[in-house]
């Protein structure tokens, strides 16, 4: 405990003079790196269209209500591409993600010094790159449409479930390993009897918590033209059909929010 | 005495113990599977085209460009960090007063529902949706990007606030209560040590994924290194495009050791 002299009483302090002063200058340094940044946008901000924004915004408001409904008919189609996109998406990385967190996950890798960073580099490379920046490539090597959109996020999600998983695998009970080895089971048996059984519940969580992430990051693909719901939003944006804008975004909000639903409970009834 | 023996086999149990929801989801699952292949309207001959010249594009990004456009990278990875930063300092505040509105043990009905209402819509689109928005609204450039990574974050960071002082221990907050401690003081003194390193935590994993993310606001107008890349695919300079992509892969691979460092340390 730290206290001060007072008028010959000791007075409660959370901190020594010391760590204030240290949490002080800290405040300090990152005010001044947050207003150094503010400036610079500032400095790049045409202020003039920001002024008038409430104007603007309540031109669009008035043109985006009310939805139009009947386009709905045009919607179904997009709504259950975006669906396949997601959950195909997330099986394709599935099938990759599992030997590769086996060979990131120190207690089964191969060999820590080789293969262990080579994996490590595949989950750091497919994380960092958004799925919509794999989509615009992979629009340029295979053509628009829903098969790139399939594999940009396949290819992003590898990362993200591999990265889970190996977590998991390291976090095993080492003992039943154990118990498995000394009853003369192979590498094969040790895997297949000792491991997945535990992280089993943890690939499934894995799993659907990443199709649900998925749902929602292929609703904008077709912005680059990789298929899916965003297609629809983007020519209606073109087009400046804002009643059109409106339904989509409602859909996009309805799909999000039902598939956020589904995978609570699934991950609620696992756990 | 009886000298037959049972034949018994063992078998792993299950996951999922219940035979007949065990079939049904492998059946569902078949079905699903081949009626989303057979409307996928995948154009294979168009994909078998593009193999053979995708081997050409993949060659077209190595190797990569830096010098040729190495000042407008410059530019865009700079406007991306403050973009970063802002976005995740604004974000944090403004997501505090909602976190703590949307925590059930804090707060009346109503503005529980009210905050949650505001996390739920917030969360539900993502960034690129809103920067498009605010493009049309705020015109091009990074404070469009920036916004649309604040609201990205109140979703984000207000939500898992939330959730953390849902958790906390009551007993702390009840004993700071009982020195009779105004409402200011309960809050500084029991929720938020007990939520702060958590948070710090989560904050600078916002900071990387608010990064990110800057990478892609860029497409749709929004300021920062995805304009400079989007500009490098529309002139088909795919070396450069290589260039950006590493620089991207590198800077999030020293901030993501950065944070862990810092996460180890603050806890």
């Amino acid at each position: 405990m730290v206290a001060s002299q007072k008028d010959n009483s000791k007075v409660w302090q959370r901190r020594t003079t010391l760590q204030q002063y240290s949490v002080w200058l800290s405040w300090l340094i990152g005010l001044s790196i947050f207003t150094y940044c503010w400036q610079l946008i500032s400095d790049k901000t045409i202020w003039m269209f920001v002024m008038d924004a409430t104007t603007q915004a309540s031109d669009l408001a008035e043109r985006m209500i009310p939805p139009k409904w009947s386009y709905m008919a045009n919607l179904w189609e997009p709504v259950w591409d975006t669906i396949n996109i997601a959950t195909l998406g997330t099986a394709i990385a599935l099938v990759f993600a599992v030997p590769v967190a086996f060979c990131a996950a120190r207690n089964t890798t191969p060999s820590v010094y080789f293969v262990r960073p080579i994996a490590l580099f595949v989950i750091v490379s497919s994380r960092s790159i958004n799925s919509l920046i794999w989509a615009l490539m992979l629009v340029t090597i295979i053509g628009p449409g829903v098969l790139a959109g399939t594999v940009a996020i396949g290819l992003r999600s590898i990362g993200f479930c591999a990265k889970l998983l190996y977590e998991a695998i390291e976090e095993i009970d080492p003992s039943q390993v154990e118990a498995i080895t000394a009853t003369g089971a192979s590498k094969g048996q040790q895997l297949i009897y000792g491991i997945v059984p535990q992280i089993l519940p943890a690939f499934a969580g894995i799993s659907v918590f990443r199709w649900d992430i998925n749902i929602r990051e292929s609703t904008v693909l077709g912005l680059v033209g990789a298929g899916g719901i965003g297609l629809q939003l983007d020519a209606s944006i073109s087009t400046l059909a804002w009643t059109q804008v409106s339904l989509i975004l409602l859909v996009i909000l309805g799909t999000v929010i039902v598939s956020e639903w589904v995978s609570a409970r699934i991950r609620h009834s696992i756990i | 005495m009886n000298t037959s023996k049972v034949q018994r086999v063992w078998k792993r149990p299950p996951l999922i113990s219940n035979k007949l929801l065990r079939w049904s989801l492998w059946g569902g699952a078949a079905i699903y599977l081949s009626i989303a292949l057979g409307t996928m309207d995948i154009n294979w001959q168009r994909a078998a085209e593009g193999s053979s010249r995708g081997a050409d594009f993949l060659g077209s990004f190595f190797p990569p460009d830096f010098s040729s456009r190495w000042d407008s990278i410059v530019d865009g990875i700079l406007e991306s960090l403050w973009m970063t930063v802002t976005s995740t300092v604004i974000g944090i505040i403004l997501s505090v007063p909602v976190g703590l509105g949307a925590a059930r043990n804090l707060s009346y009905k109503p503005v529980y529902y009210f905050c949650r209402g505001i996390l739920a819509v917030s969360r539900t689109f993502p960034e690129v949706i809103l920067a498009i928005f605010f493009v049309k609204l705020f015109g091009f450039g990074p404070f469009a990007g920036f916004l649309a990574l604040s609201v990205g974050t109140i979703g984000f960071y207000g939500k898992l606030l939330a959730e953390d002082i849902e958790d906390m221990d009551p007993v702390q907050a009840e004993a700071i209560k009982a020195t009779g401690a105004g409402w200011l003081q309960w809050l500084n003194y029991s929720v938020q040590p007990q939520v702060m390193p958590r948070m710090i935590g989560l904050g600078i994993y916002r900071l990387d994924i608010n990064f990110r993310e800057s990478a892609v606001v860029g497409i749709v107008g929004g300021g920062g290194i995805g304009a400079t890349l989007l500009t490098s695919f529309d002139r088909y300079e795919f070396d450069s495009a290589a260039a950006i992509l590493l620089i991207i892969i590198a800077f999030v691979m020293v901030m993501e050791y950065v944070s862990s460092y810092i996460r180890r340390w603050v806890q």
